[in-house]
C-alpha cells in the first residue's frame, strides 16, 4: 500500500522533498498557499555563488516532481492526529487521510521597514535584496535611475537583537557580494559599497567570490554598521556609519542604498504549527526532535520538517535537507509506522 | 519622501494621553530662559480649553541635571520622582503632566527600572517615607506637556485667528521641528510618533497650516547635552552640532525651528548668535537668524497672543521677520517693557546677527 504522505509548502524544500519521495513510490501531496510554485526562489534572478539563473533551478525542481499531487492556493483549515496519522482538511474542500506530514514552509524576508533608521518605505531610493533582484529580473524600478554610488547594508533584521532577531541569516553576506558584483556590472561607472559587521562566507567558492568583488570589480567593504539614513534636498541619501577598522565615523552620500534582509520564520507556517501546538525556539522556528541526530523531526510523531522551517539555511542546504527529510519519513514510514501492534512503543524508543 | 511610508511608523507609535486633570511640574532651566511658556502653557489649557491642570509650588527639580552630570546616586533621584508622584496622589491626581524634556526622560527611565527591579522600587517606598512621610504613588499616564498641547493641536487650530503662513505669500511657513533627545530616543514607545519620525511637533505643525521640513541631520543632538556644554572644554563640541544642524537645514530654508525640549531652543537660538559673530554666517534670509521657538510659543503666536507677552524678545535671534511673515501686529517700542511697563533695557546690537 501506498502511503499518502502530505508536504506544505510548494518553495525549494518542498518540491525536492516530494520528487524525492514520490521516487520512493510514495503517494505525495503537495499544496501550496501561492498561485505558483518556488516561493522566494520563483522572485530571484540569479544565484550565488555561480550566478546560475534562478528560474533554471526552479525549473528542474518542478520538473523532478512529476506525477506528484498538487494544490495551489491551498492552505490546511484544520488538522488533527488520530493515532497514527493526520487527519488534513484543506481550504479548497479536500480531506487528506496522511499518514505523514512534512512542513516545508520556508521563510519570511524580514520587514525592513522595522529598521526605522534606515528609511525603508520612507526614502525613495532605499530598496531591498529582493527588490534589487526584482530589478535584475524585470529590467524596470524607477527607484534606480543610473546610481552613481551604490551602497549595500549587511545584516538587516539579522543578528540584532533590537529586530527580534538574535540569528544570522547565513545567505545576506553571500547574497550582497553577488548583488553588488552584479550592480556593478550593471553600472560600470559606480562605486559599490558595503558595509558589514562580519563577512560570513562558508561554503564553496564564496571567499572566491568575495575577492572577486574585491580585485576585479572594485567594491569597497566597509567594516562597521550603518547608524542612519536621511535624505537630501535632491533624493540622494546621506548615510552615517561607523568604519570600525579606521575607528573613525563614516559619512557617505549616495545615489541608492541596498538593505540585505534577513530570514525570519514564516507566519503561515507559523499557523499551521498553531494548529498542532507545535513547539517553537525563542528564535521562532520550529523546534526539532534533535539538532544533530534527528533535524529533521518535529517534536510530534510522523511529523517531519525541512528547509528554513527550522532556521535559516542556504539553498544548497535547504535541499539537502529536503532530501534528509524524504530519507526520514522513509525510515518511519517502512520501520515504525507499519507496526500497528507496536507503534507507540515503537515511536517511544525510535523517535 | 514617501510621506504614507511615515504615516504608518506613525501609526505604530500613538500612546494614550488623557483628556483632562493633570498634576503639573515646571522645568527648573525653562523657567529661567522661556518663563513665558509655561505661563502660556497654563493660560491655554486652563482658561482657554478649560482644562483641569493643577500646579502646587511644594515640587521640585527631578534632579535630572545632577543625574546626567552624575554628580546625584540614583537611589536619591529616584526619591526626589518618588516625592514628586507622591505629591500628585496626595492632591487626587493620577495624570501627571511635565514640562521638562530631562525630567519626562528620567521619569520614563525611573519608572522602568522600577518594573524591571521591583526590589529598588521597594526601597524607594521607605526612602520617600523615612525621608517625607509620604505614601508612594506612581502616575497612571505620564505625559510630556507637548504631549498634551500635540492632543489639543485641533482645538487650538480652530480657536486660532491665524495660521503658520505667509500672508505675502500665501504659502505655508517651513518648520524644522527638533524633539529633545530624551523625548523618544531612550524609550520610543513612550513618544508619539516614536524615535526616528517623531510626530509629537509635526502634529502641532500640520494642524496650525505649516509645512515641515525633514532635512538630513534632524535626528542630531542641537548641542546641549549636559556634558558637552556644562563642561566648559566641551562646549566647542556644544556648539559644532549646533552648527552642523544649521549647515544641514539651511538649504530647505526654514522659516522656524519649534521645539519641545529645555535646552534646545536655547542652544539652537544663542549659538547662531555665536556662530554669526564669530563667522559672520547667518541661516535665514538678508541677515537674519532663524528664530528658534517653543511650542507654546508657536501655540501662542497662532491663537493671537501678543508675542512680548508670550517672551519671543527673549530670544537672541530676532523674531520679527518671523512675525512680519505671519502678520503678527506688535509694537516694537514695547518689546523690552516688563509687565508693569517698566523699560527693562535693551540689549547690544549684534555685529553680525541683525
Amino acid at each position: 500500500m501506498k502511503n499518502n504522505i502530505l508536504i506544505i509548502g510548494g518553495g525549494p524544500a518542498g518540491l525536492e522533498a516530494s520528487a524525492q519521495l514520490q521516487r520512493m513510490g510514495y503517494n505525495v501531496i503537495l499544496i501550496e498557499k501561492d498561485s505558483s510554485l518556488g516561493g522566494h526562489l520563483a522572485k530571484w534572478d540569479r544565484l550565488f555563488p555561480d550566478g546560475v539563473p534562478a528560474d533554471e533551478v526552479l525549473s528542474g525542481l518542478i520538473r523532478s516532481t512529476e506525477g506528484v499531487k498538487l494544490f495551489t492556493e491551498t492552505e490546511i483549515r484544520a488538522i488533527n492526529r488520530l493515532e497514527k496519522s493526520y487527519n488534513v482538511r484543506l481550504t479548497n474542500g479536500i480531506t487528506v487521510l496522511s499518514d505523514a506530514v512534512l512542513i516545508a514552509s520556508g521563510f519570511d524576508l524580514f520587514n525592513a521597514v522595522k529598521k526605522e533608521e534606515y528609511g525603508y518605505g520612507i526614502y525613495d531610493r532605499v530598496i531591498t535584496n529582493a527588490d534589487l533582484e526584482a530589478y535584475f529580473k524585470t529590467g524596470s524600478d524607477k527607484r534606480i535611475d543610473h546610481p552613481k554610488r551604490i551602497g549595500f547594508v549587511h545584516c538587516v533584521g539579522s543578528r540584532d537583537e533590537k529586530s527580534g532577531c538574535r540569528s544570522c541569516s547565513k545567505v545576506c553576506c553571500a547574497t550582497a557580494v553577488k548583488q553588488a558584483i552584479e550592480v556593478k556590472e550593471a553600472f560600470p561607472d559606480a562605486e559599490v559599497f558595503c558595509f558589514y559587521m562580519d563577512l560570513r562566507l562558508f561554503g564553496r567558492h564564496y571567499e572566491d567570490l568575495y575577492l572577486k568583488a574585491q580585485k576585479e570589480y572594485g567594491i569597497r567593504f566597509i567594516r562597521g554598521r550603518v547608524a542612519e539614513v536621511s535624505e537630501n534636498l535632491d533624493g540622494t541619501l546621506i548615510v552615517k556609519a561607523e568604519d570600525t577598522v579606521a575607528s573613525k565615523p563614516l559619512k557617505a552620500t549616495l545615489d541608492l542604498l541596498v538593505l540585505m534582509s534577513g530570514m525570519r520564520p514564516s507566519a503561515s507556517g507559523k499557523a499551521v504549527g498553531d494548529l498542532l501546538e507545535m513547539t517553537v525556539e525563542e528564535d521562532g522556528y520550529f523546534a526539532v526532535r534533535s539538532g544533530i541526530a534527528a533535524g529533521q523531526r518535529s517534536l510530534l510523531p510522523g511529523l517531519f520538517l525541512a528547509g528554513t522551517a527550522t532556521g535559516p539555511k542556504t539553498l544548497p542546504e535547504t535541499l539537502a535537507d529536503a532530501r534528509a527529510a524524504a530519507v526520514e519519513i522513509d525510515r518511519y514510514l517502512t520501520e515504525i509506522f507499519p507496526d500497528a501492534r507496536n507503534y507507540k512503543q515503537l515511536v517511544r524508543e525510535r523517535w | 519622501m514617501i510621506y504614507e511610508g511615515k504615516q504608518k511608523i506613525w501609526s505604530e507609535y500613538q500612546k494614550e494621553i488623557p483628556d483632562d486633570h493633570y498634576f503639573y511640574v515646571r522645568s527648573c532651566i525653562r523657567q529661567s530662559f522661556f518663563p513665558a511658556s509655561e505661563a502660556t502653557f497654563l493660560d491655554i489649557t486652563r482658561n482657554v480649553l478649560g482644562k483641569d491642570i493643577f500646579e502646587t509650588e511644594h515640587h521640585t527639580t527631578c534632579g535630572g541635571i545632577a543625574y546626567h552630570s552624575d554628580t546625584i546616586p540614583q537611589e536619591t533621584v529616584m526619591t526626589i520622582i518618588a516625592r514628586q508622584f507622591a505629591l500628585m496622589a496626595k492632591h487626587g491626581y493620577e495624570n501627571y503632566v511635565c514640562s521638562c524634556i530631562t525630567s519626562f526622560g528620567l521619569y520614563c527611565e525611573t519608572m522602568e527600572t522600577w518594573r524591571e527591579y521591583p526590589e529598588l522600587e521597594a526601597k524607594i517606598h521607605e526612602n520617600l517615607w523615612k525621608s517625607c512621610k509620604l505614601e508612594f504613588a506612581k502616575p497612571k499616564f505620564l505625559v510630556h506637556a507637548s504631549d498634551l498641547i500635540y492632543k489639543y493641536r485641533n482645538m487650538i487650530a480652530a480657536q486660532a485667528v491665524r495660521k503658520l503662513v505667509n500672508v505675502h505669500t500665501g504659502e505655508p511657513l517651513k518648520v524644522v521641528e527638533h524633539i529633545g533627545c530624551h523625548y523618544s530616543k531612550m524609550f520610543p514607545s513612550k513618544g508619539v510618533g516614536g524615535a526616528e519620525y517623531p510626530y509629537v511637533l509635526v502634529g502641532m505643525i500640520e494642524a496650525w497650516g505649516g509645512e515641515i521640513v525633514d532635512y538630513p541631520e534632524r535626528r542630531h543632538c542641537c548641542g546641549f547635552g549636559f556634558r558637552q556644554y556644562f563642561i566648559k572644554g566641551n562646549r566647542g563640541y556644544s556648539l559644532s552640532n549646533t552648527h552642523k544642524k544649521f549647515e544641514s537645514m539651511e538649504p530647505f530654508k526654514p522659516d522656524l525651528i519649534i521645539t519641545n525640549c529645555p535646552g534646545c531652543p536655547y542652544f539652537l537660538d544663542r549659538w547662531q548668535y555665536v556662530i554669526a559673530e564669530s563667522t559672520g554666517k547667518t541661516y535665514g534670509q538678508d541677515g537674519h537668524g532663524i528664530p528658534a521657538l517653543t511650542y507654546e510659543e508657536v501655540a501662542g503666536l497662532v491663537m493671537g497672543y501678543d508675542p512680548w507677552d508670550l517672551g519671543l524678545q527673549t530670544h537672541q535671534v530676532g523674531v520679527e521677520p518671523l512675525l512680519d511673515k505671519m502678520g503678527v501686529e506688535y509694537d516694537p517700542a514695547k518689546k523690552y517693557l516688563g509687565k508693569n511697563g517698566k523699560d527693562l533695557g535693551s540689549p547690544s546690537p549684534c555685529a553680525c546677527l541683525k
